[in-house]
């Protein structure tokens, strides 16, 4: 039973899912049968890894020595004081940035993927499968992988294959094995149906990794708990800092695991507002993948969330220019964030994430990502609103050497 | 007596089949299915993301989508082969998205209106049943369970509870349309089964042939085939139903004569 407070609010926004994992009505366990049984001895051994001081040894010592963790917190002068320059008198508030793009492989993904391995080799399993839309996950995935001496395969779809060619040859590199996935949409929600078939198929011996916060019970609650690295960093490195926490949170959404990472440690301080940003590619009324803003409540991957569908549940495609975003759903416990309105969910198109990109680039000299890009194009507009005293703290979490070449296209310059 | 029991009740094991609503002249198929022996016919529900299934019956899927094929296409599909075989048993069969999108309680007033007997939903499983089954039992339809090669003893139980109609052994922990698993796990599989339901036990997921279909059918009360009628309407279109009409010919021949004593 959940305990509510008078207002009808939870007194807590950090005690969820419930055992059978889910967020309100969000989330839960929507597989086969054939999955079931192994769905169900995970979240056995998931419980038994957390209670385990020797498992979050190893995961603390690898984020350490390998991931390159804690990562930094960084005052952005420059963009604050860009900023103010055209905010009303008194207006721009301060604009922070925690620093997920320095971990090795470029991007927050890494954390995830160190604790699912550790709890793949605790498991006793000899192989490991991801799904990956931009390469990212797939890269971080490739990584442990070669690290923990397991072979690996990496569906992508065939279409982001082809534009994303770098990570390609990396995974490669990496010793994974990449297989294109070219039915359906031949991106990531089709990559993720052909790591579901190949699981399916291998429950014997076979890890799959996922890479975000969404998928059965209990990969929601496991990719957020080892993403709260995050968050848990933060808010111990702005009370160091500034001997305060921040008014506003913000961080991009695709699936929802950056965000949720830098969100849950911050759920239950009630002075700390937050903000997710979905993608809203070419504006909500054309192609977009914003399921929040544009989608409605079903069942895809394994749990119940927003997704982009027509009205009979067929599946909608997402557009994003950041392929990391380009899903047509969204993790559970962002679902149900939304609807019991702790955070605030809006969205940027690909025109306005480009416009921060290159304002990020000058103005402090770091190439952002396509997917953070959206979340610093959010605290553009946001910065202007709140007083100059007011703290901002945005998840910078990837950097963007992998989107070069998609945004010289959009900007019409020839490589 | 039900359609179900009925069916199951004739004194041979029983021919499931399957093909996918929308994909080629289904009507016609549909019709071919019950002319060449099928006792029991699983209509499939089109889905953009398939998962569970092969690329014979996901391509399927995607033709079927391709068409522009509705929900409310598939009910009619449903209503007019009830209409012209008031006897024959008809599954629904499919994923869960489409069957809650307008909520679970339309869905089972659509699907009983149209003169569905049972629906197999492939990924909610037992623990979320709430989502489906109970809608689905509260209008008298059966909602048929998938046991596999990795649901336990322990699981059964829950797998059981609430499950009607048949219960669908799927021989294979993969998905369909791919390799059959060796037959003495499957008898070994389904005695284990039988000896804890009433209800007619059905193997499916890799049975392709009749010579299969046969073994399968000395030590099972049914088997269910998909991927090999499904890939007739890949080959032929719109000209499907001969084929099919003697693919489930050859089938029901094996099946219905693999053993007789059963009742």
């Amino acid at each position: 039973m959940e305990t509510t407070s008078q207002t009808g609010m939870p007194n807590s926004f950090r005690n969820q899912p419930d055992d059978r994992g889910h967020f309100g009505q969000f989330g839960g366990r929507y597989v086969s049968e054939t999955l079931m049984p192994l769905i169900l001895d995970l979240d056995r051994e998931y419980r038994a890894a957390k209670e385990d001081p020797a498992f979050d040894a190893e995961f603390q010592d690898l984020l350490t020595h390998y991931v390159g963790r804690p990562s930094p917190l960084y005052f952005a002068e420059r963009l604050t004081e860009e900023l103010r320059k055209d905010a009303p008198d008194g207006k721009g508030a301060q604009i922070w940035f925690k620093r997920d793009e320095l971990n090795h492989t470029g991007a927050h993904k890494i954390n995830n993927c160190i604790g699912q391995i550790l709890l793949a080799v605790r498991m006793g399993k000899t192989r490991i499968i991801a799904e990956t839309g931009a390469g990212q996950h797939g890269v971080a995935t490739a990584t442990v992988a070669a690290r923990f001496g397991l072979p690996c395969v990496i569906y992508m779809g065939a279409k982001d294959v082809k534009r994303q060619q770098p990570n390609v040859f990396r995974m490669r590199l990496l010793g994974a094995k990449v297989v294109p996935v070219s039915s359906g949409s031949a991106t990531l929600k089709d990559a993720m149906n052909d790591a579901m078939r190949d699981w399916v198929a291998n429950v014997h011996d076979t890890f799959y990794i996922i890479g975000t916060a969404a998928g059965p019970h209990p990969y929601p609650e496991m990719v957020r708990d080892f993403q709260s690295v995050i968050g848990h960093e933060a808010r111990e490195q702005m009370m160091q800092r500034t001997g305060r926490l921040p008014d506003l949170l913000v961080a991009a959404i695709g699936g929802g695991s950056n965000a949720i990472g830098l969100f849950h440690p911050f759920l239950d301080d009630a002075d700390v507002g937050m903000l997710g940003i979905e993608a809203a590619g070419h504006g909500l009324d054309k192609e977009h993948a914003a399921s929040l803003a544009g989608g409605s409540p079903g069942i895809l991957h394994g749990n119940k969330t927003y997704l982009l569908q027509d009205e009979d549940g067929q599946i909608i495609e997402g557009h994003s220019i950041s392929a990391g975003l380009d899903y047509p759903g969204i993790g559970p416990e962002h679902s149900w964030l939304k609807e019991s309105g702790r955070v605030d969910y809006s969205h940027i198109t690909d025109k306005e994430a480009l416009d921060a990109f290159q304002l990020l680039c000058r103005t402090e000299g770091i190439i952002p990502a396509l997917e953070p890009s959206h979340a610093i194009a959010a605290v553009v507009k946001r910065a202007r609103e709140m007083p100059q005293d007011a703290i901002i703290l945005a998840n910078l979490c990837g950097r963007g050497d992998k989107d070069i070449f998609t945004v010289a296209e959009a900007l019409g310059v020839e490589l | 007596m039900n359609r179900f029991q009925k069916a199951f009740g004739k004194g041979h094991p029983a021919l499931i089949c399957f093909v996918t609503a929308g994909d080629g002249d289904t009507a016609a198929n549909l019709d071919a299915l019950v002319a060449g022996g099928a006792d029991v016919i699983e209509l499939g529900m089109p889905f953009t993301d398939p998962m569970a299934d092969g690329p014979a019956i996901e391509n399927a899927n995607l033709r079927a989508l391709a068409k522009g094929t509705t929900t409310r296409d598939i009910l009619d599909l449903a209503r007019g082969f009830r209409d012209r075989h008031p006897d024959v048993p008809l599954v629904l069969m499919g994923y869960a998205n489409p069957m809650v999108r307008r909520g679970a309680d339309w869905f089972a007033r659509a699907a009983k209106d149209a003169g569905v007997d049972g629906v197999i939903c492939v990924d909610i499983p037992p623990e979320e049943d709430s989502e489906l089954g109970t809608h689905l039992r509260g209008e008298g339809l059966d909602i048929i369970r998938l046991a596999t090669p990795t649901t336990d003893a322990a699981r059964l139980p829950a797998v059981l509870d609430g499950a009607g109609g048949f219960l669908y052994y799927v021989s294979v922990a993969g998905i369909t349309g791919k390799q059959q698993a060796a037959m003495a796990s499957i008898e070994t599989a389904v005695a284990a089964l039988k000896a804890r339901t009433e209800l007619p036990v059905a193997v499916g997921f890799g049975v392709r042939t009749p010579e299969q279909a046969g073994a399968i059918a000395a030590v099972a009360d049914g088997v269910v085939v998909g991927s090999a009628l499904v890939e007739l309407i890949a080959e032929h279109g719109n000209a499907a139903a001969d084929p099919i009409r003697e693919l489930t010919k050859a089938l029901a021949d094996a099946v219905h004569g693999a053993r007789k004593e059963i009742a």
